[in-house]
Order: structure tokens, then C-alpha cells, then sequence
């Protein structure tokens, strides 16, 4: 197959090489503290070989999988987002000069270029959805677009979903469609291997200096075989016909009420989210007030004050907080943007202290949405 | 010291002096805080005493005598600004567990000779006697908060202290989180932040040392860890430390007195 090779563990540890040798800073898939999150990946040893995970509502754990597995887990604890657009983000320091002006510095952001490796289909849309948002819009993002121009992206397709997976519902996954240099599919079937095709000029010559066979037709039939059984056990769904409707026609739903009753409005859903883009600017200054400086931190939907209005709360109650939330993923996102801003993750199911879900939530309000139809 | 800088009172009521420490702790920024404030009475870093009126005054300590209801009155009318530091001063502490049972059961299960202890029914915070400016939670308080809340009324103007959870910090940190990846028992979604997420950085569950958020929903934590074995006993036990005097966190307990469940 014509641009599409094969390769096997040292193949992908030559690929880690081939990109440090090209001065990125690598952050993929690592084993800590009990989950799989992003972190630098220097050699195969730092990727998670042979581990797991067990995800549903409010829950999260790790598993040996008696494999060598590379990628053989979901969505990691954290997506790419704080890659490009992280949780406090400085945005300048001011200086009392003795003559008493200020003198103001901005921050720059580490140009360093990042390789995301084994990055899932979901959280790359979820790059794309931030793209979109943050860097093609009239007013762009500097520092996020700093970040992100030069960043060379090697996919991995999931093999795995786990109970909190719905971006077969999404379309996003689980193999990825664009937005990536190389995409890799692990085939555990027969000999361990990856099957990699470039989607880039980058990608090519990339893989071109990495050894490797050329695929056969039986490698890209058991990749094949591996995106359709992943396919066939996605543990979510959500409907996503006339959704957008569906949320609008809720707005007064009983609902929202009895999610409010389960919810804690602890942001977590929205801090895991890899479309969530709420921030707060907070400025802060020393003692002296000689030295201040600009924060940009992530906010939430959920927290009260994010919704203050001069001396009011826009949305004082938890169950307008979560209306607001699921809402915009769901509905006015795609008003917005012209896309969805939910990718199908599962982090917000998953990582939700209370479980809430918001497939389970969606499927009720459809439910009530049709009863009301029926009359 | 410059002499047009604001002055500054330190008090302390029933307390351990935890949160007074944590202003003594901050060693590298004292310095700067001699400079911005003169501290005019704190008897627990100098002797040096300067009579009232105070610009700012930082109380510690919760409200448990009669003497204690007075001289709050006392500190009231010396001070410009009355700012409370802790939780025993902002919700009544851990002595305020006594607020729901019988203030002589503990005096006489501690003390030899109960009958010379002088005691109010109630812990109280600082707020049920006097109007007080900013309150600041914690137990003890964080220091970064205190020099922003200092800081903040030096320089006439609002301080930046967050009252949204504890997983807010914790999930900025990228921590792991302890009730959803080790089923631990975490009170961060119903606490307010302040301490940076500090306990699960640590590998336990926050124990809610600075109070309920703005939004917080005992009630449904509870019910989670209810449904993850946790008898009404222990979620009572939980919820009643430092902030058993809050609204929420007493309510809860109280909830679950009696095995509710
Ligand atoms: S949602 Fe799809 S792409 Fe994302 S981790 Fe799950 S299976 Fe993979
Ligand atoms: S809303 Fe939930 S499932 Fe959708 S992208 Fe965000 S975290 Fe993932
Ligand atoms: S939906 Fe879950 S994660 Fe989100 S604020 Fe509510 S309780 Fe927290
Ligand atoms: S460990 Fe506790 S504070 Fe941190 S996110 Fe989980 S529930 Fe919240």
C-alpha cells in the first residue's frame, strides 16, 4: 500500500528518536499517580505498555491488560487541551519604575514545538474545535496560536473505548480522519504492530527516516478490523438528530431541576472538557503594589461567580449552571462555531465526582421532549 | 516602617493560633508586609503595643465566653476594617461542635474541675457579634491569601479570593482525583479553594478545611459516598470538623445524625 507502513516496537521508539532529533518536545500518553495522563515522552519506556482503563460515571481506574499494549486505554485523564492552552497562562507583569510609571511587560509563550504522539481521534477534533475558536476567528489567540503553529501530531486510533466513549455518536472517532501528521493503528493480532500512514508531507518524511516495511493488504485489513471492533463496543451513545432543537425546546424543562439535585457544582466536567475554553482574567498585585501581573485561568460555567453581572448572578442556580453547560456543548456551539462543541470523550461522565452523564441527561430530556410532543 | 502606612492589629479569641502563625510563616514576604502595614499589636510576634484606633484589624478565634462577647465589641470600635482569618473565627471552629450537643457533657469529660469553667452554650463566629469586612477561611488559613486579602485592603481594593470549589485548583494542577480514579472519600466539590488542592496533592481527600463553596451540595456528596459503603456515622463524622458551624456542613451532619440512611 502506497504510503502506508508498517512498524514494529523499535519502529515507534525509532519514531520518538526521529522526532526529539527534530527538537520537539514530545507529549504523549504516561502512567501516573494511578491514571494515564499527558507528559513528556522520552523513549518507549515512558508510554503506558500494557496498562488499561476501567471508565464509567464517576469512575476511573487502571488495569493491567496482560499485553503489550501500547495504546491499549481511552481517553487519557487529561486531553491536549492545556498543551496549547493552559490552566494559567500568564499574560503580563508590570513593573513600578522609580520615576512612578509602569513599566509593562508581555509574556511570551514558550516557542518550543510540541509533537502530541498517540493522541486520540476525539481530543484531536477537540483540536480542531479550538482552532477553530481560538485561532480562526477575527480576534486571534497569539499565545495559543504561538503554541500551536508547528506542532507535529502522530494519531493513534483506539482499540479499546471505554464505558464512557461516545465518538462513534460525535463522529469523531475512534479513528482519526485529519489533523495529524502520522496516524497509528496498534495490531495486537499476529505480531505487534503499528500500521502508520502519513497525512502530511511532514508526516511522510518523518516516517520516511524511520524503518519500517511497507503495509500489506493483511495489515490494513487487521487495522481495519481493530477501528470496526472498537466501533462495535462504544460504551455511550447520544442520539444527534435535531439535538440542537431538543435543547432549545428544553430550556424550561423539569429536568434541569432534578440534575441540579446530583450535581455539586464542582467544575470538573468543564475542566477535563477538551472544548471548554472559559477563563477568568484575574489580576493580582504584591504588597508594594510594585510588581502586578495578568492571569488568564481557566473559569467554569458551574461556578457562581463566573456568571456575576455587575452585583447579580446571571444564572444563580446550579440547575441553570448546568443548563448553560449542556446547552452550549450541545446546541448554541453549533449557532457559534458551526460545529458541535461536544467531541464524544466521556472525560465529563467519567471524571464527574457526582456521575452525571450527559448522555443519560440528554436521552431523558428526549424522552420528556417526545412525551410533550405526543401530548 | 513608613509612619503613613496603615496600622495593623492581630486578636486572638478561641483559637490554637494556627492562622496567626501563618502570618508569621510568611518569612520572605514579612518583610514586605513590616513595610506596607505597621503592625501595631501582636502579641504573639512582639511586645511593642500601639493603642487603638487600627486601620485593619485580623481577628482569630471564634466567639465561647461572655468576655470574649465583650471584648469583641472592643476590637470593633478600634478598627477601621475588621477582617476574620480561620475557620473558628469565620464559622466557630471545631468548638463549635458543641453547638449541637451539651456544652457541660464536654466540660466535664475533660476537665477535673468542670465547675471553674465558664463557657458560652454556643461557639460562635466572629460575624453573629460584630460587622466584620472580609472573612477568610481555612483552617489554618493559606498564607498566599492572606498577604492577597492584606494587600488588597492596603491598597483599596477588592480581594481576589475565589469561592468556587476545591476541584477548580485541583483540576488546574492536572492532580489525579482521589474520588474518581482511588474512591476516596473528598470533600473538594463541596469546599471552598483557597489551599491550592492541597490534600489531594497528598494522595488524601480534602477534609474541607475552608468551608462550603458558594454552591455547595452536601447533600448529594453525601449521597455518593452513601452509595460507595459509607455509613451516616462516618459522612457525619466528616462533615463535622473545623466548618461544622457553616450552614451547609452542619446541616449535613445533621442530616445524618441518628443514621439517617
Ligand atoms: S471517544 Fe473514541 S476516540 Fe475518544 S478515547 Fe473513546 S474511543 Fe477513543
Ligand atoms: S462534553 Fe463531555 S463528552 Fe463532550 S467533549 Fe466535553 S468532556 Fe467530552
Ligand atoms: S456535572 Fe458533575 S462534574 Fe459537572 S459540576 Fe456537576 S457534579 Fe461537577
Ligand atoms: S480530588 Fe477532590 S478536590 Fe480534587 S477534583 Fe477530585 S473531588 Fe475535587
Amino acid at each position: 500500500m502506497a504510503g502506508v507502513s508498517v512498524l514494529d516496537l523499535a519502529g515507534l521508539g525509532a519514531l520518538l528518536d526521529a522526532l526529539h532529533s527534530r527538537g520537539y518536545t514530545v507529549l504523549g500518553p504516561t502512567v501516573r499517580d494511578g491514571v494515564i495522563t499527558t507528559g513528556e515522552v522520552h523513549t518507549l519506556e515512558d508510554l503506558p505498555r500494557g496498562v488499561g482503563d476501567e471508565q464509567d460515571a464517576g469512575h476511573y481506574r487502571l488495569r493491567e491488560r496482560g499485553d503489550d499494549a501500547i495504546f491499549g486505554f481511552a481517553a487519557p485523564m487529561q486531553s491536549a487541551k492545556q498543551v496549547f492552552f493552559p490552566a494559567d497562562e500568564l499574560i503580563w507583569r508590570g513593573r513600578r519604575t522609580p520615576d512612578g510609571a509602569f513599566d509593562v511587560g508581555h509574556a511570551q509563550s514558550d516557542p518550543a514545538p510540541v509533537a502530541l504522539f498517540g493522541v486520540r481521534s476525539c481530543d484531536l477534533a477537540a483540536v480542531g474545535v479550538h482552532d477553530a475558536v481560538l485561532d480562526r476567528r477575527e480576534f486571534v489567540d497569539t499565545r495559543y496560536q504561538a503554541r500551536r503553529d508547528g506542532t507535529f501530531v502522530v494519531a493513534a486510533s483506539c482499540a479499546e473505548p471505554a464505558g464512557t466513549c461516545f465518538c462513534v455518536s460525535m463522529d469523531t472517532g475512534p479513528k482519526p480522519t485529519g489533523g495529524y501528521d502520522i496516524a497509528l493503528t496498534e495490531i495486537l493480532d499476529g505480531e505487534h504492530r503499528f500500521l502508520a500512514e502519513a497525512g502530511t508531507p511532514a508526516g511522510e518524511e518523518v516516517l520516511a527516516e524511520v524503518p519500517a516495511q511497507p503495509a500489506d493488504y493483511d495489515d490494513v485489513a487487521a487495522a481495519d478490523e481493530v477501528i470496526d471492533q472498537a466501533r462495535s463496543r462504544m460504551g455511550r451513545t447520544m442520539r444527534t438528530d435535531g439535538l440542537r432543537d431538543l435543547l432549545y425546546a428544553s430550556a424550561q424543562s423539569p429536568h434541569w431541576e432534578d440534575v441540579a439535585n446530583r450535581c455539586l457544582a464542582c467544575t470538573n466536567c468543564t475542566m477535563v472538557c477538551p472544548t471548554c475554553f472559559c477563563t477568568s482574567v484575574e489580576d493580582v498585585s504584591d504588597l508594594t503594589g510594585d510588581i502586578d501581573e495578568r492571569h488568564r485561568v481557566w473559569d467554569s460555567c458551574f461556578s457562581q461567580e463566573y456568571s456575576r453581572l455587575h452585583t447579580n448572578f446571571v444564572r444563580s442556580t446550579t440547575a441553570a449552571r448546568y443548563r448553560q453547560w449542556a446547552t452550549h456543548k450541545l446546541a448554541s456551539w453549533q449557532d457559534q462555531f458551526g460545529m458541535s462543541g461536544c467531541v464524544g470523550c466521556g472525560r465529563c461522565i467519567a471524571w464527574c465526582p457526582a456521575g452525571i452523564d450527559i448522555t443519560a441527561e440528554v436521552a431523558v430530556l428526549r424522552g420528556t421532549a417526545l412525551r410533550e410532543a405526543k401530548g | 516602617m513608613s509612619t503613613s502606612a496603615p496600622s495593623l492589629a492581630v486578636w486572638k479569641f478561641a483559637s490554637c493560633d494556627g492562622c496567626q502563625l501563618s502570618l508569621l510563616n510568611c518569612e520572605k514576604e514579612l518583610l514586605a508586609v513590616a513595610d506596607a502595614v505597621q503592625i501595631a499589636y501582636f502579641p504573639e510576634a512582639t511586645r511593642g503595643y500601639i493603642e487603638g484606633p487600627y486601620d485593619i484589624s485580623l481577628v482569630e478565634g471564634s466567639i465561647t465566653t461572655g468576655e470574649d462577647a465583650r471584648r469583641i465589641q472592643e476590637v470593633r470600635a478600634v478598627s477601621k476594617r475588621v477582617i476574620t482569618i480561620g475557620a473558628c473565627a469565620t464559622s466557630g471552629g471545631i468548638q463549635a461542635l458543641r453547638n449541637s450537643a451539651d456544652v457541660r457533657d464536654f466540660t466535664e469529660a475533660v476537665y477535673a474541675h468542670p465547675e471553674y469553667i465558664s463557657t458560652l452554650e454556643r461557639s460562635t463566629p466572629i460575624s453573629a457579634h460584630i460587622t466584620v469586612d472580609f472573612q477568610l477561611r481555612g483552617c489554618p488559613i493559606d498564607r498566599a491569601q492572606l498577604l492577597e486579602v492584606v494587600a488588597a485592603f492596603v491598597q483599596g481594593r477588592q480581594p481576589r479570593i475565589p469561592t468556587y470549589s476545591v476541584c477548580v485548583e485541583c483540576k488546574r494542577r492536572g492532580l489525579t482525583c482521589v474520588a474518581v480514579a482511588k474512591g476516596m472519600a473528598c470533600l473538594g466539590p463541596v469546599t471552598q479553594a483557597g489551599c491550592g488542592a492541597l490534600c489531594p496533592s497528598f494522595d488524601r481527600g480534602c477534609y474541607g478545611c475552608f468551608g462550603p463553596q458558594d454552591s455547595a451540595n452536601t447533600s448529594s456528596l453525601a449521597d455518593r459516598l452513601a452509595s460507595a459503603g459509607m455509613t451516616s456515622r462516618d459522612i457525619q463524622r466528616l462533615f463535622s470538623t473545623y466548618n461544622v458551624g457553616s450552614q451547609a456542613f452542619g446541616a449535613q451532619a445533621q442530616r445524618e445524625q441518628g443514621g439517617a440512611r
